[in-house]
């Protein structure tokens, strides 16, 4: 807070605006974002054991595991961060100064941050975990084979959120007995019923459609690859495509006609004379990135946008995809006149918004001035 | 002939056997009580050199040999006799009398049933087999439908469906339950058997509407496309369009476990082109308007699975919808209701004028109190099966009890599968049905509490009782009123009823259960434990106690390598035993392993915990013709 009101004393000058401005939705943004990765990376853990940092965005590990999260180290209690070291511990604050989270209030935090690299860095509440993670956590008895005392979670003073409590129930139980006698929470597989019996409670009371777990999984993502579900057009079975098996989109496409070449003829068969002609192996696939062939490549991103696939670097487009498809490039042109207006449109809503904000923040800044 | 007769505890023509009823129902165990008769089916192993009556025109002995008459004779009655005999019990008592019997026996079986995937591979069987019409096949331990296995675990179809489009062209029906199943392998499926004609999938995965495309758009002779409890992704085709529309033989369509939307015009044309179809049961993606416009189509139905049973959502409040009970009124054959996906409590009494003839009810997805089964219930008079949600609480299972003189299967599912809520239904329920419904023959009943009493009532009143299953909710939960463990209603159980052959057990229960358990079990075939037990003496009641023991799944219990090891003598004559968060130790399972090399010991870890650890999180076992599959993933090991 401090920090930040320093900077506006001078008269602002109207560039001086963007920047902020963009801090600002920066923080917002990360906030947000980091606190969906937080649900996301965390996972329950055991006294002692390290937190896997996964995530590839720049952390200063070595500062995190000096921070106390509650578990670690067997023998610790929770360790507060000590004052001196308060900056580092709150994620997209540093710049700004000390806005204390929400869930956890320090002894005493008032010294102004010191001037450090921004660090996105894990929260202290380690501990947030999914009931799924939960459930599974109990389950792998054998990682309590571990009996250490776990140390009394949060003394008085400090405000912890429910999950972390609840999860800190669940080492409660690890280390008591391995076959969880006393565990009061959920546990997997139990009671005996299959998952499609289990929604049923969410739904009622309203009697509104029950929001049944999606059994669709277009993308699978395990540590060996990314699979995504390739459809063409015509042909009635689906395939998967491990993006992770290719670098490049040259390679995508020739693995697409592969995959199809002979399915397709196949269905060109079948549905001209009803016998398979073993003999024709059907023509190949190609032209399928630009256009120049008889079908199109496109594919679903995680907005659920159709996009022509080759467009963004391959990277980009991995971590976005969710769903292939091969089109017929007569189909395809229909598709990219209704995206590029799509895209116009986007753009004008765009600048819009940016000169509509720009506008009020020159109105603030002069009100102020006449005060 | 074969000198010896008796029992030997090697495997296993008993991989072949299957029940005479071909009905699969959710967790169906009806095989007949293992035949003790096991024999070595590898061929070479039971040929004699005897001479006399076994020996016929293949025997491989003297050049000058001259067939006589008499025996070709005898052969070709016999080929013709065998053709009757249906039981697959006979079928395998008769294929173990000599060598021509068993080689005609073969010859003449028509239905194969292979009790687990893995204990034969696809080969032997159609090399043995050669003419078979009628495949059945099971695949993964039920305990996997709770997810206490990782997936992928194996069960796949495909080196099926290879071997069989091979040797099996005018295969007609294939059954399979907790099997994967791919759109490969459906398309391979629906190429290779022109005659084709009934596919039923009970629990099964890993395929998509694409194949079921295939199958509906190919198999010009389907008469049957059961999809029961399986999962099917969406792969944004709409199969049902790809029934051919000059019309079909379709007799069932269940597709009631899909989940994706269909294209109600295709259905309605299906329907349409369909004349013989008498069982149809739909998605939630119908609703009651669609139903109804279908049910005017089909009043021949029989067996009818009532999709959402809720109004769409672009009809107003309090418009004139279609006249339902006229339409129910119009199927008059109806004997079989089921879906109420969605429903909305108020049209329950629309059903009314079919519940005279209902023989089964399946309201185990429908949200409504004891208030709107009343005035249901109280018609069905010839109600023979019943599934429901506890939300009727006890006062309507006391309903039930009060008109359902002919029960014979209850089942009520936990509205919400929590440990620590109250509960609606308990022992007052369950007394309830044991006074009114007298001939149950099996029941499957969630609760969060129960009395000892309630259960010796049932025991005492339900003789017929064959399949008890109690599912007290709350782990380690004693008799609320005394405080006591379970042990006497459970014991009370295998005593009195004389006919018991699967029993789930649950509540707090000490090692006193097991020991009247393996005292009166004596013909128990299937038995699920979970948290329950003191000690390792539990689990050797069991083994040493019941001979007919065929599936054993345990979990979360106290026993250990010296109970695991008491059951050797008995583990060949077993289909499997399942056991984890036990306190096995890999030491232990590799002794088992090593004392019978005819038994495949798979120890399952969790996939988040590959090392190899002392202790062993899921043992999975059972006997087998092949040795180790070849297709284990990395989180399985086989001793």
């Amino acid at each position: 807070m401090e920090g930040f009101s320093k900077n506006v004393e001078a008269c602002p000058r109207l560039l001086d605006l963007i920047p902020k401005e963009r801090e600002l939705l920066g923080d917002r943004e990360d906030e947000r974002s980091s606190s969906e990765e937080k649900k996301l990376e965390l996972r329950l853990g055991l006294p002692g054991e390290d937190w896997p940092l996964k995530n590839t965005r720049e952390r200063h590990e070595s500062q995190l595991n000096s921070f106390g999260y509650f578990t670690n180290g067997n023998n610790q209690t929770q360790k507060f961060p000590s004052s001196a070291d308060n900056s580092h511990v709150w994620f997209n604050q540093q710049q700004k100064g000390q806005v204390a989270p929400p869930f956890l209030t320090f002894p005493s935090s008032t010294t102004p941050p010191t001037a450090t690299a921004p660090q996105q860095s894990l929260p202290v509440m380690a501990k947030e975990s999914s009931q799924p993670c939960c459930n599974k956590a109990v389950v792998e008895l054998q990682q309590c084979a571990e009996k250490k005392a776990f140390s009394p979670p949060a003394p008085a003073n400090t405000a912890v959120p429910n999950s972390s409590q609840k999860s800190l129930e669940f080492y409660h139980q690890f280390t008591a007995d391995r076959r969880c006698l006393t565990a009061p929470g959920p546990v997997v597989g139990w009671p005996p019923i299959r998952s499609f019996r289990k929604n049923l409670a969410s739904s009622s009371g309203s009697y509104s459609k029950p929001t049944v777990e999606s059994l669709n999984k277009p993308v699978e993502t395990c540590k060996k690859g990314l699979f995504v579900k390739i459809n063409m057009e015509g042909v009635p079975i689906g395939r998967k495509v491990d993006l992770k098996a290719y670098d490049s989109y040259e390679k995508l496409s020739s693995a697409v006609d592969e995959l199809f070449r002979g399915l397709l003829a196949a269905q060109i068969d079948s549905s001209s004379n009803g016998i398979m002609n073993k003999q024709e192996e059907g023509k190949a696939i190609t032209g399928v990135l630009d256009g120049s062939g008889e079908y199109t490549l496109v594919y679903e991103d995680n907005e659920g946008d159709r996009m022509l696939v080759g467009d963004v670097p391959w990277h980009m487009f991995v971590s976005t995809v969710k769903r292939l498809r091969v089109l017929k490039s007569s189909e395809v042109s229909a598709l990219s006149r209704e995206w590029k207006h799509q895209a116009r449109e986007g753009a004008r809503e765009l600048c819009e918004q940016i000169a509509m904000n720009f506008a009020v923040k020159i109105l603030h800044r002069s009100l102020n001035e006449r005060t | 002939m074969i000198t010896n007769k008796k029992p030997r505890s090697s495997d296993t023509d008993s991989i072949y056997m299957r029940d005479d009823r071909t009905e699969m129902s959710e967790d169906d165990d009806r095989s007949p009580s293992p035949n003790s008769i096991t024999h070595d089916s590898s061929p070479t192993r039971t040929y004699t050199t005897g001479s006399g009556p076994g020996t016929g025109p293949g025997s491989s002995s003297v050049p000058e040999y001259l067939a006589p008459c008499p025996d070709q004779v005898l052969e070709n009655v016999l080929e013709n006799v065998l053709w009757f005999l249906t039981s697959r019990k006979d079928r395998n008592a008769a294929s173990l009398v000599c060598r021509s019997w068993y080689r005609v026996e073969a010859l003449t079986r028509s239905d194969l049933f292979i009790g687990n995937c893995y204990a034969v591979s696809p080969k032997r069987a159609t090399s043995r087999f050669t003419r078979i019409r009628s495949v059945t096949l099971k695949g993964r331990p039920r305990f996997a439908d709770f997810n206490l296995m990782p997936p992928n675990w194996g069960a796949h179809l495909a080196p099926w469906v290879s071997a069989m489009a091979l040797t099996y062209p005018w295969l007609e029906k294939v059954h399979l339950k907790r099997m994967s199943v791919t759109d490969d392998d459906l398309a391979l499926l629906a190429e290779s058997f022109s005659g084709f004609k009934e596919l039923v999938l009970v629990c099964c995965d890993g395929f998509g509407t694409s194949g079921l495309a295939i199958v509906a758009s190919r198999c010009r002779q389907l008469k049957v496309l059961d999809l029961i409890e399986s999962e099917v992704s969406d792969d944004d085709v709409d199969w049902i369009s790809y029934f051919p529309d000059t019309g079909t033989c379709l007799e069932s369509l269940i597709f009631d476990c899909v989940e994706c939307p269909i294209d109600f015009d295709a259905l309605e044309r299906l329907v349409a082109n369909s004349p013989s179809l008498k069982k149809l049961r739909l998605n939630r993606h119908v609703s009651m308007g669609q139903l109804h416009r279908l049910m005017v189509q089909a009043p021949r139905l029989t067996h009818l699975g009532t999709g959402s049973f809720s109004p769409s959502e672009d009809v107003a409040q309090g418009e004139q919808g279609p006249d339902y009970v006229s339409a129910f009124a119009g199927c008059k054959s109806i004997v079989c209701l089921s879906g109420f996906r969605e429903i909305i409590p108020d049209y329950l009494p629309a059903i009314n004028p079919v519940c005279a003839n209902l023989t089964s009810l399946n309201l185990s997805y429908a949200n409504v109190s004891a208030e709107h089964l009343k005035p249901i219930i109280s018609n069905c008079h010839k109600l023979q099966i019943f599934w429901v949600l506890d939300s009727i609480c006890d006062e309507g299972l006391q309903a039930v009890a009060a008109t359902c003189k002919e029960l014979r299967e209850l089942r009520v599912f936990p509205f919400e599968a929590r440990e620590d809520i109250e509960g609606p239904v308990s022992e007052v329920g369950l007394q309830a049905v044991s006074e009114g419904c007298r001939k149950l023959q099996s029941i499957l009943y969630f609760c969060q509490r129960m009395t000892n009493a309630a259960v010796v009532a049932m025991s005492k009143n339900c003789p017929d009782l064959v399949v008890f299953r109690l599912c007290i909710m709350g782990r380690h939960r004693p008799d609320h009123v005394t405080g006591e463990p379970m042990d006497e209603g459970f014991g009370a159980i295998v005593m009195n009823c004389k006919k018991l052959t699967r029993l789930a057990v649950s509540g707090l229960l000490t090692d006193r259960a097991f020991a009247y358990i393996g005292k009166y079990g004596k013909i128990v075939r299937t038995l699920s434990v979970a948290f329950a037990g003191d000690s390792d003496m539990g689990l050797k009641y069991v083994l040493e106690g019941c001979p007919r023991l065929q599936k054993l799944e345990i979990r979360d219990s106290p026993f250990g390598d010296a109970a695991l090891l008491s059951g050797l003598h008995h583990y060949y004559n077993m289909r499997f035993l399942w056991m984890s968060a036990c306190n096995l130790s890999n030491q232990g399972c590799q002794q088992i392993a090593q004392a019978l090399p005819r038994l495949v010991v798979e120890v399952i870890k969790h996939e988040d915990n590959l090392d190899m650890d002392e202790n062993v999180d899921t043992l999975y076992m059972y006997r087998s013709l092949e040795g180790p599959r070849d297709d284990v993933p990395r989180f399985v090991s086989i001793l």
